[in-house]
């Protein structure tokens, strides 16, 4: 397939600062600014939202095509989360502040409240689990009011934070708002964005980096079976190990594809169907690429010294966040068993 | 890097027209039709049935108007093949014609066998067979033994062809067969025979192990052919078939075997499921719907042009796995007890299913030969 201008940027970006070594830093709570401030001269924080916010007004299964090469690389960065967030806060007529962002609230049935207070806001509440939120200069805060989804930009230095982490490490914090907010800062959320929407699109977004994680955890293998040699020969010529090779293949093919399925639907009003088809496919391949990853690569792959961890640690935590399989094959059969027997089929296909 | 990646399919709104044509189509022809019926899927036979579809313009869709086609795109045909097989329309007599042998003859075809078959497959009326398998060559194609010897005005063969689906109903049949020297795949041939006026041809049922009869051996004592049954090149067999079989491994018939049996157990667990149920019933919509995808992305291959032998044998390695799957968390979702005597729509496809789930994967290529086609394209061997 033919590479984008910007999947080759970003190709060329990750791959020059995100190194082994920058991957075990951040796993010790360093933070990559030397890689963050490369990225975002090339504004692919920005790849979301329209020109005249400072993006490329490119579409979105386009833009995000970045966080599957992002995936490729294990980037330790947030940078899905500043696109969210920009989306977010372009979307609603707000300023986009600059260096990394975040989005709250992200765990289902999480509820932060707004009111009115002088002539600004008052934002309160706990947001568990946001992506990043230690880092981030500011959070775009989705919280709905009188039955109007608000948008909220927060800078972090109000914000209480505690610090958590999921299995690779990445920073997944508990910020707690207690924050009067001035006028400007608060706005309306774009037209037909609400809480289901913000936790679609990240939905999308991990489905992409775990797609690209797949494809990376496909080349290692493969390269690794090639050069290692035992029993005489490359253990890559048995044909037990080619096997594997072809089911972590099949799967992580099946999980790209999905993932593309869903980058389409978020620039076509963030359609549900596809994009909960994307993490339900990507989240099984996710566990079932890196299990045969793991079972190739043997010992070495199990070491810390071996980078094969960045990637699959990754996978095990992306197929939670913003919706496990269940949580979203839930709402895909809920729905088809409304639609009916008689309706399966052209829900599938209308999908 | 490696990277099996499939291209997004092409986008093509005008098809949706079509799609609802064939919606309305199928609707009245198969009202008739049990669900168990329509649970053979592809496998189901109808001769009027195909002669309506071929009225229809929906055979050979994609071949030139002066062969009897209609000169539509690949992601038209889609659609068409895509809707018969969710509705389980009995599309055995035309399929194997409209999906490979067809298009065979009118790439490596003479001029005269293009006219004299092409615009028959396309009424309906001609049905095809593969004669590919053997006793002693199952998934090594290469070590077929059938051997066609150059006599005076033609050829004489000698052999015996296994498994071959439809053989018993089929009006022609590609043969594939040894001409020359060479061993493996050097010096094979294809042939087209014309079955119901060759003699020298002994078609004999081997019934599957529900009792069907979809199988057949065939066997060949001094049949002779004239030179005007070669199809393509002499010692041109293998580069022909392996082109030929990436059409029969890539289309929807690959993972929507068991559809229907994801349809009447829908039907029964109604419009309110348990959690348990709706999580299956989703998770299973979004592998159908992804394979869907990656299936249409081949439509899109072969309409400009490429080889998708590689994406084929992925989406059959994946369908085949679905299949299989569907009919086990049925059983587990619906309490039942299968049988094949039974009126329930349900039980009834589940049990016919349950008992074809075994050649899903198979036919058309074994699961070890896919993983190994994939192991390939990886560069491992």
């Amino acid at each position: 397939m033919t590479e984008s201008l910007i999947e080759a940027t970003a190709e060329r970006l990750f791959g020059d600062y995100v190194t082994p070594k920058h991957l075990s830093a951040a796993e010790r709570g360093g933070f990559a600014a030397d890689a963050w401030r490369a990225i975002e001269e090339a504004a692919l924080p920005r790849a979301l939202v329209a020109e005249e916010a400072g993006g490329f007004g490119m579409p979105a299964a386009e833009a995000l095509t970045i966080l599957r090469v992002a995936g490729k690389h294990a980037v330790p960065l947030p940078l899905a989360e500043t696109m969210a967030a920009s989306w977010l806060l372009a979307g609603a007529g707000l300023i986009i502040p600059d260096g990394p962002l975040s989005i709250a609230p992200v765990i289902k049935g999480e509820v932060l409240t707004l009111e009115r207070r002088g002539a600004g806001w008052h934002l309160a509440g706990k947001a568990t689990r946001v992506p990043w939120g230690s880092c981030a200069t500011a959070v775009a805060v989705l919280v709905v009011h009188q039955g109007t989804p608000m948008v909220a930009s927060v800078p972090r230095a109000a914000v209480e934070v505690t610090h958590g982490s999921n299995l690779a490490r990445e920073p997944r914090d508990t910020l707690t708002f207690a924050v009067t907010l001035p006028a400007e800062a608060v706005a309306p959320a774009a037209s037909g964005v609400d809480p289901a929407s913000l936790r679609a699109l990240g939905a999308a977004m991990r489905s992409l980096q775990m797609a690209g994680a797949m494809a990376r955890l496909l080349d290692m293998t493969t390269r690794y079976a090639l050069d290692r040699t035992q029993f005489g020969k490359p253990i890559g010529k048995f044909q037990a190990i080619q096997h594997n090779l072809a089911i972590l293949g099949s799967h992580q093919a099946a999980a790209t594809a999905a993932a593309m399925g869903a980058a389409e639907a978020v620039g076509e009003g963030l359609r549900l169907f596809p994009i909960a088809v994307a993490k339900v496919r990507t989240g099984e391949a996710a566990g079932l690429c890196a299990g045969l990853a793991h079972q190739v690569h043997g010992a070495i792959g199990f070491t810390y010294e071996h980078s094969l961890h960045f990637i699959t640690k990754r996978l095990l935590s992306w197929r939670n966040e913003f919706g496990n399989e269940a949580e979203w094959s839930l709402l895909l059969g809920r729905h088809l068993a409304t639609a009916g027997a008689d309706r399966l089929w052209h829900e599938i296909t209308a999908a | 890097m490696v990277d099996l990646t499939f291209a997004p399919p092409p986008p093509f709104p005008e098809t949706e027209t079509l799609r609802q044509e064939v919606r309305a189509f199928l609707a009245d022809a198969l009202a008739d039709r049990t669900p168990a019926q329509c649970a053979e899927s592809w496998q189901g036979h109808d001769p009027a049935f195909s002669r309506k579809v071929g009225a229809k313009g929906w055979i050979g869709m994609t071949w030139p108007k002066q062969y009897g086609g209609q000169e539509r795109s690949a992601l038209e045909r889609y659609v068409v093949i895509e809707e018969m097989l969710a509705a389980g329309a009995p599309v055995s007599h035309h399929w194997i014609a409209d999906r490979q042998s067809g298009p065979l003859i009118l790439r490596v075809g003479t001029e005269e066998q293009r006219q004299a078959i092409l615009p028959r497959i396309a009424r309906g009326e001609a049905m095809f067979c593969i004669g590919m398998s053997e006793p002693d060559s199952g998934s090594d194609l290469a070590a077929a033994r059938t051997r066609a010897e150059p006599v005076q005005g033609g050829f004489v063969v000698n052999g015996t062809k296994l498994w071959t689906s439809g053989a018993h109903q089929a009006d022609f049949m590609i043969l594939f067969c040894r001409t020359g020297a060479g061993a493996r795949h050097e010096g094979t041939s294809q042939f087209l025979i014309d079955l119901k006026n060759t003699a020298g041809i002994k078609i004999r049922p081997v019934h599957a192990m529900t009792g069907e009869h979809h199988f057949n051996e065939v066997v060949f004592t001094d049949a002779f052919l004239p030179e005007t049954a070669l199809l393509g090149k002499l010692g041109d067999g293998w580069n022909q078939v392996t082109g030929e079989l990436a059409y029969e491994r890539s289309g929807p018939e690959r993972f929507l075997s068991s559809f229907l049996v994801m349809v009447e157990m829908l039907r029964v667990i109604g419009p309110e499921p348990s959690e348990r149920a709706a999580i299956a019933i989703g998770r299973l919509a979004a592998h159908i719907h992804t394979l869907r995808r990656m299936s249409r992305s081949v439509a899109g291959m072969l309409q400009s042009g490429d080889d998708p032998a590689l994406q084929a044998a992925l989406i059959k390695e994946l369908g085949n796995s679905l299949e299989q799957e569907i009919p086990e968390i049925a059983r587990l979702l619906v309490d039942c007890e299968p049988s094949l005597e039974t009126d329930d729509a349900f039980l009834a496809t589940l049990s016919l299913i349950t008992l074809h789930a075994p050649s899903f994967s198979l036919r058309g290529g074994t699961r070890e030969i896919m993983r190994g086609i994939i192991a390939r394209g990886l560069g491992l061997r």
